[in-house]
């Protein structure tokens, strides 16, 4: 019995992470996190530093949103301020990891280092914090989704990087290059992911 | 009743606004204090021909700065000039993304950075050249401005703090300019016009440059009676040792470093022949011709050949006419035992060198300073 339970909700955490990641892909489904996406992603490397980046600060800041959440501002009947929270929270957790990896892995400081402070004004991240509301989850499954977001965002970033990096060779008209090529991609792709949806309901 | 529910409410939502926001920016500062806490590090210029502590988690320029060592920089550390590169020998962090592509790779092989983004973290060993250790950062009081052309001023800086400076004619400072509009501060290499035994005052040259900040500081918001910065003294344009003849090949402000030479040549009664070719285009861009004129009739070494290359067919003018390398060029036929001593546009400076290899002189006799 304990077992089954234990079972179910493991497969609840998957399920929860994969349809954050695919059918509600916080980036191409929610148009969330749009401007660094389009700042960042001209080339592979440089997409998949500021993905991981933002997998890992939304991961740790959701979770971290949905204890302050659950356990200080609905006991003291404020839920009203969640934003503001939420934004400070975020913003305090990039700076202190900014620091903590600067002081301990230089080579990680450098990968990742630029791309922290854009990840504080993230829209993402804050919408991933805010839509976790929306859904009745245990700590964990918040962590869950939270990751899924973030996994959603990586992967999304790290496909448009692909193939601008493709593109980059291309003649294009003039006034499609650029960001505007971009946004193109992003609308094709955007229409790709529709084809998750429905897949998994939670 | 229902206000004071609603007094409460809003005092209990502030209340833990601000208590949130100060205990999350407290833990910031410790963590700052704790976590980037490096503790002192020492900084061995040069083999050990100075030693400086400084507290650790700076870049190498602010530190440098903190101990009177100026690193030539014009952006102030953000990483967008690449002014500031010295080599660094020991103890330097990684090659972080933002100096990535200032290096070429005769640089990485020569281990320079650019000093801005270093950051101390551990005692450090780094060589610099010779001359920065003797630069200093001057205050000095603007004690005149006064055009010399429509577009050329000339600044009379007296020394403040420290209250004299040291340097060889021919060398330049960098002039600091103040925030204005929306434009940062920047640092301009200026040459100094005035002697070397003018020990408390500098003087400098400095032509309009459309859109420039500094220059347009100095043109529009620089005023007599102001407090000026500048570090100094920079650069290794100065006269030879050898008593070849010289010649001076300069137009507009270009004049600034060779007046301070013919000055400093003419106080301490140089014998070494000299000419100099002052190239303008018209009339309105001559300057400091008097000036010139009495010197040549004081002394004997010194020929004064200013050339205009605009100037209308049909005005009175009576000295020579043409481009002037094409004057230098007919004054000058045969250069191989003279040197050439440039100061103005780089595109100005190659023609000059060109004319001047041509009639036998050697390249390693043209010493330059490119304005650029």
């Amino acid at each position: 019995m304990e077992q089954l339970q234990n079972m179910k909700f493991f497969v609840s955490l998957v399920l929860i992470f994969t349809s954050a990641a695919f059918t509600d892909n916080i980036l191409l489904a929610r148009f969330l996190g749009m401007c660094s996406c389009l700042a960042i992603s001209k080339r592979v490397d440089t997409s998949i530093g500021l993905g991981g980046a933002v997998m890992f600060v939304t991961a740790s800041t959701t979770a971290l949103n949905y204890l302050m959440y659950n356990y200080v501002l609905i006991p003291l009947g404020i839920e009203y301020l969640r934003l503001i929270i939420f934004i400070v929270i975020i913003a305090a957790f990039v700076q202190l990891l900014e620091m903590i990896i600067e002081r301990f892995s230089e080579k990680l400081y450098y990968a990742l280092g630029i791309f922290l402070p854009l990840i504080t004004v993230n829209c993402a991240i804050l919408g991933i914090a805010l839509f976790m509301l929306n859904k009745p989850y245990t700590f964990w499954q918040a962590f869950a989704f939270g990751a899924g977001g973030g996994c959603g965002w990586f992967l999304a970033i790290t496909l448009i990087g692909g193939i601008r990096e493709k593109i980059k060779e291309s003649e294009l008209p003039k006034g499609l290059e650029g960001p505007a090529i971009t946004l193109i991609i992003i609308g094709i792709m955007s229409l790709a992911f529709v084809g998750f949806s429905g897949m998994i309901k939670i | 009743m229902v206000v004071g529910g609603i007094l409460v409410s809003v005092g209990i939502s502030v209340g833990f606004l601000l208590g949130t926001g100060l205990i999350l920016a407290l833990l910031l500062i410790l963590a700052e204090k704790k976590i980037l806490n490096y503790g002192t590090c020492c900084i061995d210029i040069n083999e050990g021909e100075r030693k400086i502590e400084v507290k650790g988690g700076g870049s190498l320029l602010s530190s440098l700065g903190e101990n009177n060592i100026f690193i030539p920089s014009a952006c102030g550390g953000r990483g967008a000039c690449a002014y500031c590169k010295v080599q660094v020998i020991e103890g330097g962090s990684m090659i972080g993304p933002v100096e990535e592509p200032y290096l070429g790779t005769e640089e990485r092989k020569k281990q320079i950075r650019l000093s801005c983004q270093v950051k101390v973290r551990s005692d450090i060993k780094i060589r610099v050249p010779k001359e920065l250790l003797s630069v200093r950062k001057f205050k000095g009081k603007l004690l005149h401005k006064r055009p010399l052309t429509y577009d050329i001023v000339e600044l009379r800086i007296e020394l403040i703090e420290p209250k004299t400076i040291d340097f060889v004619a021919g060398q330049y400072v960098q002039l600091e300019s103040e925030e204005y509009d929306e434009h940062d501060r920047v640092m301009r290499a200026y040459s100094m016009a005035s002697p070397p035994s003018d020990k408390n005052h500098v003087e400098l040259m400095i032509r309009k440059v459309p859109n420039g900040i500094c220059t347009t500081w100095v043109f529009e918001h620089l005023k007599e009676g102001q407090e000026v910065v500048f570090s100094g003294p920079h650069g290794k344009f100065h006269l030879s040792n050898t008593d070849a003849e010289i010649i001076f090949i300069a137009g507009g402000s270009g004049m600034a470093p060779i007046w301070g030479i013919l000055r400093d040549m003419k106080e301490k009664g140089n014998t070494r022949k000299a000419t100099y070719f002052f190239g303008a285009l018209t009339r309105r861009d001559l300057f400091f011709v008097d000036k010139l004129t009495k010197l040549q009739e004081e002394v004997s070494w010194f020929k004064f050949v200013p050339a205009l290359s605009n100037e209308p067919a049909e005005s009175d003018w009576k000295g020579e006419r043409g481009l002037i390398t094409n004057v230098v060029a007919s004054y000058m036929p045969d250069c191989s035992k003279s040197e050439g001593y440039l100061c103005g546009s780089p595109g100005m400076i190659d023609a000059c060198i060109k004319v001047l290899t041509k009639a036998g002189m050697t390249e390693d006799r043209i010493f330059y300073d490119k304005f650029v």
